[in-house]
């Protein structure tokens, strides 16, 4: 199972430092600057995460909903976020790309059509928020036949016996939730208390590489350095919002956010 | 597909929640699965608990008002010719609707789990108004979350809520109704639930808040047995159980007691909210053949368009006004053991009017809906046969509405 997912990390742990994971909302706040955004951020960015704009997403916080009912509201539908992984892949065929969405979108698409789908546009892994461990096996045996990561993810309130059978099942890479919390909240444990929970899963697989999301961003992510990966997603949506209401150009600021986060972790 | 008999539909899902193997089940984040696996022991353990089953039962007793009327509605009954019409009054309950019993459950699981806040969705918001109570009762704090819209047309109840100590978070996301309330109170069980309780409003939800909430709500059924038996000394030959649904947890708990006698001897007759007549939205999943989909947790027939984005209700009644329906229903559909149909606002307001022109009676919109099918259809059967409408909700949250529709006599002459 060779996968791009995997040399991302190799090349930042080279690099000493984590890898950088960036989370947009694919067709926010259009198709053409979606794609823009994702090509501009890709010099610093180690792997993009490309949200599936879901209109009743239970697991989000109110910045990442504000991208994802921008981007409905504008008609993007499943198979432009494709698209737009297509069109990427044009320019950089070596850049690992995630989808992120909710199950209900690849249960009307169909899974395995879902997958070839994926797979000829150029996905390398997939998180799927609410298809969870055991739920999650079948989907994730079909994944790994087409070469694609389906990344585990794991929770605070995930317990020792359950980290130990998901781990178990899962493909190289997982994603570590940092709090109690949707996406985007502040941060309200200490990077100390994260970390201790980050080390309890790398201690059960220490090859595998985890990454950590929730509540990352400039200020915090130093903190955070010595794991495999860190995702950041709500911040990057709100420059996104932000720079739409200053009517700035929201790709040159979004280029500054993510050169910046990665300048923290060098 | 088969419903087994001598086992309670909450319990016929299988081991990972899913009834006909495939509706309902637990899509949901990971933070969630602990609380929902501690929530589900939890469950399990005092249901069986003949103590806390005696201490429900004097909640539902002492305080609820339990067993609530059931009536013959003889009036109605020489104006439609027909089969007997009867009701069961279950918007005598305390508060004035069945959400009560599930949100008294709800409070005495989050004591017994040492939880000191519960939160809870709403629509028309009697869910809310009942939760509000029953956490001022069981000495807990209480969080309701209620789509913008809904707050605006379901004032009383807003005000019973803040009336109650309650804090009502207003959701101004998606469609702001129902859908969007359920979703934003997940979301903030997913960033409290160590600290925190939810209670899911209707038989909807991960699968554990669908068998929580027919527990709770069987009450209905169980009290109704027991008055029919009394009133024609056994379950009558012909009987025929009128219910509006929208998540499904009033028809539901008025089935329940039910669900093992011949299709003949008692049938089950959901109806749901077909919205404007002049609209092409509607809440009636069931009735216009909306495709499975995953919503809240659970896969369920659901109104969606074909990317699988949920798509917008429309419902004079905001109890109804959801894009689901709970995965029990979806199970009694497909094993026939039950019929749905839907009515239009209009016809649900014609419904109401008639019902309290000729009784003393005021259902809110919602058992209207049911009331207009069971009128519609009582012309058609024989005297022997009893028909008999839950009314599960009292017109009072609907006064506004009534008024605007109907004019003021509606509201006054109640």
């Amino acid at each position: 199972m060779s996968n791009p997912i995997s040399d991302a990390f190799k090349k930042a742990k080279q690099e000493n430092r984590p890898a950088l994971l960036t989370y947009t909302v694919g067709g926010d706040s259009t198709k053409k600057q979606s794609l823009a955004i994702l090509k501009s951020i890709s010099k610093n960015a180690d792997i993009l995460e490309l949200g599936v704009p879901h209109n009743t997403p239970v697991a989000d916080g109110s910045q990442i909903q504000t991208s994802a009912y921008r981007a409905i509201k504008h008609g993007i539908k499943i198979n432009d976020i494709f698209k737009i992984v297509k069109d990427f892949r044009r320019s950089d065929k070596a850049k690992p790309i995630i989808l992120m969405g909710y199950y209900n979108m690849i249960f009307q698409y169909g899974e395995n059509q879902f997958l070839t789908k994926c797979k000829t546009c150029g996905v390398n892994g997939l998180i799927i928020v609410d298809l969870p461990w055991p739920e999650n096996k079948n989907f994730a045996k079909k994944c790994k036949k087409k070469s694609i990561y389906f990344i585990q993810l794991l929770s605070p309130t995930t317990t020792k016996e359950r980290l130990k059978k998901i781990i178990k099942d899962s493909h190289p890479m997982n994603y570590f939730i940092s709090m109690l919390s949707t996406t985007g909240g502040k941060l309200k444990v200490s990077s100390k208390e994260i970390l201790l929970n980050y080390d309890r899963i790398k201690r059960i697989s220490p090859k595998k590489n985890v990454v950590i999301g929730f509540g990352i961003t400039e200020k915090t992510i130093k903190s955070l350095k010595k794991a495999d990966g860190l995702v950041v997603g709500s911040a990057i949506c709100k420059e996104i919002s932000n720079s739409i209401k200053k009517r700035q150009n929201p790709v040159t600021n979004v280029y500054n956010v993510v050169r910046k986060l990665k300048n923290k972790i060098k | 597909m088969k419903i087994k008999k001598g086992i309670p539909l909450i319990d016929q899902g299988n081991k990972l929640g899913f009834w006909g193997g495939k509706f309902g089940g637990n899509f949901v984040p990971e933070t969630l699965k602990k609380p929902i696996e501690d929530l589900e022991i939890l469950f399990n353990k005092l249901k069986k608990d003949k103590r806390f089953i005696a201490e429900r039962d004097r909640y539902f007793k002492n305080w609820i008002g339990s067993p609530t009327r059931f009536i013959k509605l003889e009036n109605l009954t020489k104006h439609v010719g027909g089969a007997q019409i009867w009701s069961k009054v279950v918007s005598d309950a305390n508060g004035g609707a069945h959400k009560i019993y599930n949100a008294t459950v709800h409070c005495l699981l989050a004591k017994r789990s040492g939880k000191k806040t519960i939160i809870g969705d709403t629509g028309a918001g009697y869910a809310g108004k009942m939760l509000s109570m029953a956490a001022k009762k069981f000495g807990l704090k209480c969080k309701i979350f209620m789509g913008s819209k809904d707050i605006e047309r379901q004032q009383p109840n807003v005000k019973a809520m803040k009336k109650n100590g309650a804090e009502v978070i207003p959701v101004y996301s998606g469609s702001q109704t129902l859908v969007d309330a359920v979703s934003e109170c997940m979301r903030f069980w997913v960033a409290n639930c160590d600290t925190t309780a939810m209670c899911v409003g209707s038989t909807v939800g991960p699968a554990v808040f669908v068998r929580i909430c027919g527990w709770s709500t069987s009450q209905i059924s169980r009290e109704l047995k027991v008055q029919l038996i009394n009133e024609f000394g056994s379950v009558p030959k012909k009987l025929k159980l009128y219910n509006c649904v929208g998540g499904g947890s009033s028809s539901y708990g008025f089935w329940n007691e039910f669900m093992d006698y011949s299709k003949k001897q008692c049938e089950f007759i959901g109806v749901e909210a077909g919205g404007p007549s002049k609209s092409k939205k509607h809440a009636a999943p069931l009735t216009y053949g909306s495709k499975i989909g995953i919503l809240h947790g659970a896969a369920q027939y659901v109104n969606q368009n074909s990317d699988g984005q949920i798509e917008e209700t429309e419902s004079i009644s905001a109890g109804l006004d959801y894009p689901g329906i709970s995965p029990l229903h979806c199970f009694l559909k497909d094993t026939k053991r039950a019929r749905y149909t839907a009515v239009s606002d209009e016809e649900a307001l014609k419904a109401y009017k008639l019902v309290t022109k000729f009784e003393k009676l005021r259902p809110s919109l919602e058992p209207s809906h049911a009331f207009s099918v069971a009128i519609k259809e009582s012309k058609k059967f024989s005297k022997d046969t009893i028909v008999i409408v839950n009314s599960c909700g009292d017109a009072y949250k609907d006064r506004g509405i009534l008024e605007k529709r109907l004019g003021k006599k509606y509201v006054k002459s109640n």
